[in-house]
């Protein structure tokens, strides 16, 4: 009877242990199970890609559509090499679209944003963005206002 | 040369215990049991009293922190204007290290040095003697059911302390201090992945489960079978699972995080 | 010589610096009741100890019905053990098992038997020790006495080849002192067990052992059937017997010389 009561109590607390987890993947990290959407995989060539970090997001409007891959160094051309993936639904992005690195808020993360050109021709798995736009670094904008602002006097 | 001599000495003694160890909880692991049902009983028994038994206290640290945690940051963040990013402090300071470790260094308290005691009192009043001439293996009938069952609950006390955790911070931040609460979720999952985060926490904790129920153990089976050798295992029980399981914080975090 | 079960051959034992046995030699006959007596601390419990192969000696060899116990595997040391009963000094029950679980457990352990003939011989050996009223209780509800009997039921629960005695009567009033020597003595004669009693209880043990040893300062000092005891002219023998304090068996502890010196409190 006594050990009944206790197969009862472990039983519990098993299942408590297991709902926390759950609760930990599904609410706190956002993990969706039916998440897995195919994605395909497009590059992009920056001068400077300033903090952005692996899995960071990337968005059209606004809207997440996918995530940075990896971030290497293009060694011939000295440039940022930054490969992602996007979502197999969104498969009408112009190839004359452009890209840049941008920051949400003040000092948040760095993200990277798509506006959308005009060609009729889409980007497949493995095509490459060549309008990109760096991220903009706090030092390299003080000192060109400060070096405007010597030129102006 | 004598000092050489000694600490050449020190250090063969020192790994001689560890050798030990070492072969005590192979010996005590690595056997198959002879009749599985009573393995599962005892299993089970074991599962209560390092488990169950250990939730009230999981519980209440974990909503204990959680909130204070959120108090504090909420007064950092909000001279930022970022309230909202207490969320997500509160999920990775959990996930991360207060969640495994201090559930770790509650367990080694609580649980484990129950575990040291018990088994040091079976010793002493040579109940484990008995096993052996009964032909029954005491290592696998009494050691064994303890060990897994501390390295079954540890993680599982971990994950319940993160979670009550974050759910006393969103009480505090949100309900009290009037975080706008979609900001709080949607920042938290932002930030929060579930391998970096949920799953090398949880890897944490298994270590944390093996180095302190390991120490309980077999400090309660070499104890002096004494009431004063039974009382300086405890404590060394205690001491030493909690140094073993900062010492392994620092290298499991450098090993999970430092490339960040 | 009759059938020895048990030769124990030149052996040497000794915890750290203190040598407790030095050479020594018995034999402990089959079937029959062996009762080993000496001061408290000549190393009695050590004997059963080293006979069960819980301590190894430094030299020597135990046999036990005719293999060398020291050097058997692990598995087959666990499976000549299943032979054996020991009565433990202590009692050392199984704390958080009840009085009939504790019966039960080697039985569950090592046969093949169903639950209903487990409990039904539970409550025979239970009943043999006057204590069937008990099974329900929990170690911690038991006298000394009492535990003591629970222990005795549970090392002959298997029914073994053979059973150590560690003191059974000590912490028992009369009556079941006399019960549990009609009960050794019953065991020994009708499953043809062979029993190895230690005891202080002089008179007990001479009334129902076959054949006696007589421990002192890490020897043997006598070794022979009760009645030879008896009839022993050995001042050694005869201080033991009759317990008198001045003698050639020294009642302390040994000392060494310098001693007094270290003692401070
Ligand atoms: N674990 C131990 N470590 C060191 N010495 C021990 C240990 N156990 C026993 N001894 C020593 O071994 C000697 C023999 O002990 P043992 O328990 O065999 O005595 P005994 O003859 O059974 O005495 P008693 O009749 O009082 O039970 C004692 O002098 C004791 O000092
Ligand atoms: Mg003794």
């Amino acid at each position: 009877m006594r050990s009944k009561r206790i197969e009862l109590f472990v039983g519990a607390f098993i299942v408590v242990g297991i709902m926390a987890f759950v609760y930990l993947a599904v609410q706190v990290s956002g993990l969706a199970f039916s998440d897995k959407k195919d994605t395909y995989q497009i590059v992009a060539r920056f001068d400077d890609i300033g903090g952005l970090s692996n899995r960071a997001k990337v968005t059209i409007a606004g809207v997440n559509i996918g995530s940075v891959e990896s971030i290497t160094l293009d060694k011939d051309l000295y440039m940022g090499l930054v490969t992602m993936n996007i979502d197999s639904d969104v498969d009408n992005i112009p190839t004359d679209s452009s890209i840049a690195i941008l920051t949400s808020g003040l000092l948040g993360e760095k993200y990277l944003g798509l506006s959308i050109g005009a060609d009729d021709e889409m980007l497949t798995d493995g095509g490459e963005i060549f309008d990109t736009q760096s991220a903009l670094v706090l030092e390299t904008l003080i000192s060109q206002f400060l070096f405007k602002a010597g030129d102006s006097e | 040369m004598k000092m050489v001599a000694e600490l050449g000495a020190a250090l063969l003694n020192w790994l001689e215990s560890v050798g030990r160890a070492g072969i005590f909880l192979i010996q005590s692991v690595f056997r198959l049991p002879v009749r599985p049902k009573e393995s599962l009983n005892l299993l089970v028994k074991q599962l209560y009293s390092v488990g169950v038994l250990s939730l009230v206290i999981v519980v209440v640290s974990g909503a204990f922190i959680g909130m204070v945690l959120a108090l504090q940051g909420y007064s950092i963040l909000a001279k930022f204007g970022s309230e909202e990013a207490v969320g997500q402090l509160l999920a990775l300071a959990l996930l991360r290290e207060l969640g495994p470790v201090v559930t770790a260094l509650l367990f080694a308290g609580r649980a484990g040095s129950s575990l040291t005691a018990e088994i040091g009192l079976m010793k002493a009043t040579e109940q484990l003697s008995s096993f052996e001439m009964m032909g029954v293996d005491p290592l696998r009938r009494v050691i064994a059911p303890r060990f897994i069952a501390g390295v079954i609950c540890l993680p599982l006390l971990s994950l319940i302390f993160s979670a009550t955790g974050i759910i006393g911070g969103l009480i505090v931040s949100v309900n009290w201090l009037g975080v706008h609460d979609g900001a709080f979720w949607s920042l938290m999952q932002q930030s929060v992945y579930f391998d970096t985060d949920i799953l090398n926490g949880f890897i944490k904790a298994v270590f944390f489960s093996v180095a302190v129920t390991w120490i309980a153990v077999y400090q309660g089976y070499e104890c002096v079978p004494t009431s004063e050798g039974i009382g300086k295992a405890t404590t060394r029980t205690v001491v030493l699972g909690s140094l073993a399981i900062l010492a392994l914080d620092f290298v499991l975090t450098a090993a999970m995080f430092g490339d960040f | 010589m009759t059938d020895a079960y048990i030769e124990v051959q030149n052996v040497s034992f000794s915890r750290g610096e203190r040598l407790i046995y030095e050479n020594v030699s018995l034999t402990i006959p089959r079937g029959k009741i062996t009762a080993v007596m000496g001061p408290s601390g000549t190393g009695k419990t050590t004997l059963l100890r080293l006979i069960a192969a819980q301590l190894a000696p430094d030299s020597g060899a135990v046999l036990v019905d005719g293999q060398n116990i020291h050097s058997l595997s692990r598995s087959n040391l666990y499976k000549a053990r299943k032979k054996m009963g020991m009565l433990f000094q202590s009692g050392a029950l199984f704390s958080d098992m009840s009085v009939a679980e504790n019966i039960a457990f080697p039985m569950e352990e090592h046969t093949k038997l169903d639950a209903e003939a487990i409990s039904n011989r539970v409550l025979e050996k239970l009943y043999s020790v006057g204590l069937r009223g008990a099974a329900e209780l929990m170690p911690s509800e038991l006298s000394g006495g009492m535990a003591r009997r629970v222990a005795l039921a549970r090392a002959i629960a298997l029914d073994p080849e053979l059973v150590m005695y560690d003191e059974p009567f000590t912490g028992q009033d009369p009556i079941s002192k006399g019960v549990l020597v009609k009960l050794i003595r019953q065991l020994n004669d009708s499953a043809k067990i062979t029993s190895v009693l230690v005891s202080h209880d002089v008179e007990e043990s001479l009334s129902i052992a076959d054949h006696v040893c007589i421990l002192a300062g890490g020897r043997v000092i006598a070794e022979g059937s009760a009645e030879e005891i008896k009839a022993s002219d050995n001042a050694e023998v005869q201080q033991f017997l009759n317990g008198e304090p001045d003698g050639p068996v020294p009642f302390h502890y040994p000392e060494s010389s310098s001693v007094a010196d270290k003692v401070s409190l």
